[in-house]
């Protein structure tokens, strides 16, 4: 299949199971899977502007299925998404505006890899820390018992950072806002900085930035695993959106690559929101650990060779 | 529950195939036909094609999403 726009040949079955991989992370984990679908469309000699701007447009469609699933099943807090969505475009805008700064100073490629690698690391350490703690926390408990089945089907949570949630979340400063769905009240300016910190690596690293996102609303926030992937989902919608409008804008969506890898994903993404409804919190946390350690690999790899994908 | 399972595999295996063949004839008719307009709209009215593509990906992501609910509705109910 030939794509005019980003002057490329790529066989539409290959994006198709490129876009069901995506679907299923994505449904599973409430991430937009930019650090798969880049290296794969720049693997089908997709150039990056190409590769990134038409991830987006992909990532739009794939997130509404996806927080379609999860809305059905009580998963998204609109409120808290609606909030988010203001801080995370406010925070991509100054990630893209510093990102044009290093450009100017000639070291822009050295500087976000090596961020991007300490963030991916860090999350992944810290990730893998905490779900493991919570669950030896809660082994009396974890084998599946009637009341554990209850557990997951309401969606409650366990976390070993759980104190430190609490702390944040006691912090009172004006306005507060109450989250029903979610089943907290916090700062309006918690909820903007986590907001703004998400967008910002969105920016600057690239993609929906669902790998800081999905752990801060449930580290900072203390909002439920499964709400925050179905919230984070729905935010990713909207920030998206405005995404692929501006690389529309300046020329790097190939929107027919889109399509085609969206129509594997929708498959996918519903694959993965059912998925979630058989672990618990920590379980999913746990299973996320290895998906920042693939962006990180990638990063490493690319400095080492100097291969560009 | 094996044969819960077996059966809900069996509507999965079904909905794919299915779905596959909509999704090729989807390819040949839709995509080939708005490849040359939207190439146009790209080269001169970016802000247009921005909005189009946009509108797109969302329009496809409601109308798959309702297929695969409508096929999956069908499927399951003669295992029932």
């Amino acid at each position: 299949m030939s794509h005019v726009f980003s002057n490329s040949h790529i066989n539409p079955i290959y994006l198709v199971v490129v876009g069901f991989v995506i679907g299923i992370l994505g449904g599973f984990f409430g991430v937009g899977g930019s650090f798969i679908a880049g290296p794969a469309l720049r693997l089908m000699g997709v150039d990056w502007n190409y590769a990134v701007g038409t991830d987006l447009a992909h990532i739009v469609g794939k997130s509404i299925v996806a927080a379609r699933k999860h809305r059905t099943l009580g998963n998204v807090d609109l409120k808290l998404g609606m909030i988010m969505a203001l801080g995370t475009i406010a925070g991509a805008e100054g990630g893209a505006q510093l990102i044009q700064a290093l450009k100017r100073a000639g070291n822009v490629n050295s500087v976000v890899s090596w961020v991007a690698i300490v963030v991916y690391l860090g999350i992944s350490i810290f990730m893998l820390w905490e779900s493991y703690a919570t669950l030896r926390l809660h082994k009396g408990r974890s084998r599946r018992t009637v009341s554990d089945v209850k557990a997951v089907e309401s969606k409650a949570d366990h976390s070993a950072f759980g104190p430190v949630t609490k702390k944040i979340q006691r912090m009172k400063i004006w306005p507060m806002i109450s989250l029903p769905t979610s089943g907290i009240q916090i700062s309006l300016w918690t909820i903007l900085v986590v907001a703004v910190v998400g967008g910002f690596f969105s920016g600057f690293l690239g993609g929906g930035a669902g790998y800081i996102r999905m752990p801060s609303m449930v580290y900072v926030l203390g909002v439920p695993t499964h709400l925050a992937v179905g919230t984070d989902l729905f935010e990713i919608v909207i920030s998206a959106s405005y995404g692929t409008f501006t690389h529309a804008i300046k020329g790097n969506v190939d929107i027919l690559i889109a399509l085609v890898m969206h129509t594997g994903a929708v498959i996918g993404a519903q694959i993965g929101v059912v998925a979630t409804q058989y672990f618990a919190g920590p379980k999913i946390r746990l299973a996320f650990v290895p998906l920042p350690l693939i962006g990180a690999a990638i990063v490493i790899y690319t400095l080492v060779t100097g291969h560009k994908f | 529950m094996k044969q819960g399972a077996a059966r809900s595999l069996r509507a999965f295996a079904a909905e794919l195939a299915i779905y596959a063949v909509l999704v090729t004839g989807y390819f040949f008719l839709v995509l080939h036909v708005l490849g040359n307009w939207l190439y146009q709209l790209e080269t001169q009215h970016r802000v247009l094609y921005a909005v189009v593509a946009i509108l797109l990906i969302a329009g496809q992501a409601v109308v798959l999403d309702a297929v695969t609910t409508v096929l999956f509705r069908l499927l399951r109910r003669p295992w029932r």
